[in-house]
């Protein structure tokens, strides 16, 4: 019996997602049309994809490739011996009138996948994978419902893009476990170069079964029926959604005390304005599939030792990434967790950076604030950050050596991302010299003179007093570092007679 | 020289050597087309001016001193199942009137790099489900020997176009019979290659696991030579076979001593038409006469065969014609489509095109297929008769380990009467039962004429061979046709 995860629930909350993924591929998955989102509505067709009289399909072995790749990363067993099958309905964005998929030998099995939480909010969650299989996603329907006309128009660039369907079995327990398991899944794939997982453009999309297990007075177990959420295209959009569907669910049995069994399983479609699920029409759900086995197709077979070596030539993942980045450098595993999120190129900066300092924590804090912030506010990704590891390394360089502060050292940092030039061109524009050390004590002297209150108030045991020095101090030479101002003048104060 | 009286190897020679042009031998299959087809319907369209310039491209490339392909200036007739990118290709359905392909299927390809002259579309039973050709949207083939009687499918169209020398070859293709049925009944030769033998790219799919292109003509040598051509590789079709493509026709010569033929006496059971069982029984004399040894042996699940076929075909077809919806191409109703009466508009267009497009055969196994495939009747029926299809497979590879051949009647009765058979599905049906079988074995198998009944009917006698056995296959039906003369009468209106 599933554990509850949140004491305070009278339930038992269970979720199973069903994840879409289009593979990055060069071109579809039976034809040899061009993959690519974006391009002018039904322009990268040809008779396969278009589902022409006697057009034949002929199996991409890269998409192939990719998928077994995934599956390998997701732990789940491959199949020697796979097929395909016809999944037959009628829909206008469905040119044969049947998918081509996979159902009763799907290429890969029985997997698994931990959500967890780099801050804490649940225990560690494996999930297991029911089945990862490859099939041809559908063209795109446009409904117009402007103007009472009702006209749909159809796009067919998307008609038979290889696509991954993975189906997680329903050990996810809460909304929030949801969220987190799609974003270590969307990651892997990201990884793995398999997908680039954007929800935007339709390359990733998620379905959530969802119902609740809510013991009663009896000691019996209630469990309410099973919906299906459709329609939701952000992980935000998935918790939200769970997360209503949820509190509905349980009111809904507390009213009605329907359980699994007595009613059909039911699709909703997320709101995301209203925030509410919609019932959707109960026909679309009862239909019949009729599959079978895709006769134009040869089934597809792997050795074991194919196997091995796809499984030889996996990439770190960024669970074990993110163990090596705490072990090898001693961050966090909240700063692993930051980094690694941000994909495998600025993991490599970010050890490039540490090795140079070497250093991980104060890499990785440089990292977090000075590096993420700049790739947020401008919208890029770390290839296209204008400093390279090694100009970073030498302004921290400088700052540990103590040549300026650490608040200075961003400000060149700044200076350098804004200019393209390095820390030494900087430092020479913005007039900074290191401070020597008769001259900062004279300065540290001539403030503990001129500010008897605040030293009366250190002599009285308010160090924090002395702040109000080192603001004046950087007034009078901004290239002082406050550290040491700071600790001079605590130290000039100390020689003071008592007062 | 008469064109059309030649052989295809005799007129590509004489095209060859400048005994004849291309033009001369189109032209001539176009007069006799304008002269007999009115009264036959073989043809669903002929375009006289595309056929003309494709010889005179021919002509013209002899006369600049060029190579000339393999089939340079043979006349054909491509069934309209065939996907041809300068004619129309409808399937002799309604649903596909006026469609015009983008691309040319992989045999015209073949056909037109070999410099064949492609005539015109056949006529066939709509979608190739029939075996009378009676299911055609634009009227049944008349069969050259009898107008009054059918010509058999469903590639009657090419049967009787070869048969009435209106073209001196044809594409077929057979998914149960569809070549070897007609042409028994109307006298000419016709080729089923092993499955996979010639790709079946462009050739619109009616149950893709049986389906096989192959040539109609007047002798099996004919059909070699354009086997040789139409045949090998496409890597665009994942069930072509890659095998190297030998040459039919010079593999003729060899005599038939020590080759063994199966002759399996369930053939000659009840319902046999008498003089079919004679005709055929002569047949094996022949052969015997040839040098070929004849054994009896058994086929135990041969008798399941038409049953079998019937899941496993409208199984396929019920997907595979699913694409026929009104959406992006092909016909879609006029009616407004606002009813109440269904679930959505789109649906009622669904509804609305397909029962409008479609012929009553066609929705017939497209239910039938559809209800097979349905959840709690797929064990019942569609998985249970892929189990009966290996069986079925088992028993030809245990008969091909005992004898290289097997023999028999193509169909239980010569040419019947037009309209006798079209109120009675099952009787139909059962018109496939010496055919079926073949496809559903993937192996490879020829139809011949071998005798005429009391009536001046052609009777035909089937060979099969194993899968890539072709070459044993003509060189046998070749051998008979050395030795008898059935193949070389006309009907008496040609």
């Amino acid at each position: 019996m599933p554990e509850p995860t949140d004491n305070a629930a009278p339930y038992t909350t269970v979720i199973g997602l069903e994840v879409h993924v289009q593979l990055l591929t060069k071109t579809k998955l039976f034809c040899s049309c061009e993959n690519r989102f974006g391009a002018p509505p039904n322009t990268l067709t040809c008779p396969v994809c278009l589902g022409l009289p006697g057009s034949l399909p002929v199996m991409n072995r890269e998409a192939f490739r990719l998928a077994v790749r995934a599956a390998t990363a997701l732990d789940c067993t491959i199949a020697e011996f796979t097929k395909w099958d016809r999944k037959n309905y009628f829909y206008p964005d469905l040119p044969k009138g049947y998918q081509v998929s996979q159902f009763d030998l799907p290429f890969s099995e029985h997997g698994q996948l931990e959500a967890i939480d780099p801050k804490g909010a649940f225990e560690p969650r494996m999930v297991r994978i029911l089945r990862v299989h490859l099939e041809e996603d559908a063209g795109k329907s446009m409904h117009d419902e402007s103007a009472g006309t009702a006209d749909s128009r159809i796009d067919l660039n998307r008609t038979g893009t290889p696509l991954l369907e993975i189906v997680s079995e329903p050990d996810l327990r809460s909304p929030a476990e949801a969220r987190c398991w799609l974003g270590e899944l969307r990651l892997l794939l990201v990884y793995l170069g398999v997908s680039d997982c954007n929800m935007q453009e339709g390359s990733l999309r998620v379905d959530a079964n969802v119902n609740l297990h809510i013991p009663k007075a009896d000691g019996s177990l209630a469990k309410t029926p099973i919906v299906e959420i459709k329609n939701m295209n952000s992980f935000r959009s998935v918790e939200r959604a769970l997360t209503y569907e949820v509190v509905r669910q349980y009111e809904e049995w507390q009213a009605t005390g329907k359980e699994l069994g007595s009613a059909p399983k039911q699709t909703r479609g997320w709101d995301d304005a209203a925030g509410i699920t919609r019932g959707q029409r109960h026909k679309e759900e009862s239909s019949d599939y009729r599959y079978f086995p895709e006769p134009d197709l040869v089934p597809v077979t792997l050795t074991v030792d194919e196997i091995a070596a796809i499984r030889e030539g996996m990439p770190e993942s960024p669970r074990a990434l993110r163990k090596r980045l705490e072990e090898t450098w001693k961050i966090p595993a909240y700063d692993a967790d930051v980094l690694v999120g941000q994909g495998r190129a600025l993991v490599e900066y970010f050890e490039t950076l540490a090795r140079l300092v070497d250093d991980g924590k104060v890499a990785s804090n440089w990292m977090q604030q000075d590096v993420l912030r700049t790739l947020n506010e401008q919208g890029i990704a770390i290839d296209a950050f204008p400093v390279a590891a090694a100009g970073l390394a030498d302004v921290i360089g400088r700052v540990k050596k103590g040549d300026f502060d650490t608040s200075r050292g961003r400000e060149i940092f700044a200076e350098m991302i804004a200019s393209g030039r390095s820390a030494e061109e900087v430092v020479a524009a913005m007039g900074i010299a290191a401070v020597g050390d008769d001259e900062l004590m004279a300065l540290c002297r001539e403030l503990v003179e001129a500010n008897p209150k605040i030293v009366a108030d250190v002599q009285s045991g308010k160090q924090q007093a002395a702040g109000g020095l080192i603001g004046q101090a950087k007034k009078k030479n901004p290239n002082v570092n406050p550290g040491q101002v700071r600790g001079l003048c605590l130290k000039i104060i100390g020689e003071l007679p008592a007062p | 020289m008469q064109p059309l009286e030649l052989s295809a190897i005799d007129l590509v020679a004489a095209v060859a050597n400048g005994d004849l042009t291309a033009v001369e031998c189109t032209q001539a299959a176009l007069d006799r087309i304008a002269a007999l087809d009115p009264g036959t319907n073989a043809f669903l369209h002929v375009d006289q001016a595309s056929a003309l310039a494709a010889a005179e491209a021919v002509d013209a490339k002899r006369a600049a001193g060029k190579p000339l392909g393999p089939l340079a200036g043979l006349p054909v007739g491509v069934k309209d199942a065939l996907c041809t990118r300068d004619m129309p290709t409808t399937c002799a359905s309604k649903m596909l009137e006026g469609y015009q392909p983008p691309y040319d299927a992989d045999t015209v390809a073949r056909l037109r790099a070999a410099d064949a002259v492609i005539i015109g579309k056949t006529n066939m039973d709509e979608f190739a489900m029939g075996a009378s050709n009676e299911n055609s949207a634009f009227g049944p083939v008349r069969n050259p020997w009898d107008a009054t009687r059918a010509t058999g499918g469903s590639s009657g169209g090419s049967a009787a176009c070869v048969a009435a020398s209106m073209s001196t070859v044809s594409i077929g293709s057979d998914t149960g019979g569809s070549i070897r049925q007609p042409a028994g009944l109307c006298g000419v030769t016709g080729l089923k290659p092993t499955y996979g033998r010639v790709s079946r790219r462009g050739l619109v799919a009616f149950a893709s696991s049986l389906d096989q292109i192959g040539p109609m003509a007047h002798s099996a040598a004919d059909c070699g030579l354009v086997l040789e051509t139409i045949a090998g590789h496409d890597p665009l079709d994942s069930t072509s076979l890659d095998e190297m493509v030998p040459s039919y026709t010079q593999m003729l010569e060899e005599p038939l001593a020590g080759i063994r033929i199966g002759r399996v006496p369930a053939h000659f059971g009840e319902g046999l038409d008498p003089e079919v069982a004679a005709a055929v029984e002569e047949g094996f004399r022949v052969l015997e006469a040839a040098g070929a040894t004849i054994h009896d042996i058994d086929l135990p699940h041969a008798k399941y065969g038409v049953a079998t076929y019937y899941l496993i075909a409208p199984s396929e077809a019920s997907s595979n014609l699913a694409r026929y919806d009104g959406v992006h191409y092909g016909h879609r109703t006029s009616e407004p489509c606002r009813s109440d009466a269904f679930d959505s508009p789109l649906v009622e267009m669904y509804c609305r095109s397909r029962a409008e497009g479609f012929g009553p055969e066609v929705k017939r196994r497209i239910m039938l297929g559809t209800y097979a495939l349905s959840a709690g009747y797929y064990d019942a029926y569609y998985k249970r008769a892929l189990q009966v299809r290996r069986l079925i497979r088992q028993d030809y590879l245990d008969a091909f380990a005992k004898v290289d051949l097997i023999g028999g009647p193509v169909s239980a009765t010569p040419a019947f009467p037009l309209g006798e058979k079209t109120d009675d599905p099952l009787a139909m049906y059962l018109l496939d039962l010496y055919t079926v079988t073949t496809n559903l074995a993937g192996v490879c198998g020829i139809s011949f004429p071998c005798g005429f009944t009391g009536s001046g009917l052609p009777i035909g006698y089937q060979l099969q061979a194993p899968a890539l056995a072709e070459p044993l296959l003509l060189r046998a039906a070749d051998r008979f046709q050395r030795l008898t003369e059935w193949h070389r009468r006309r009907p008496p209106s040609a």
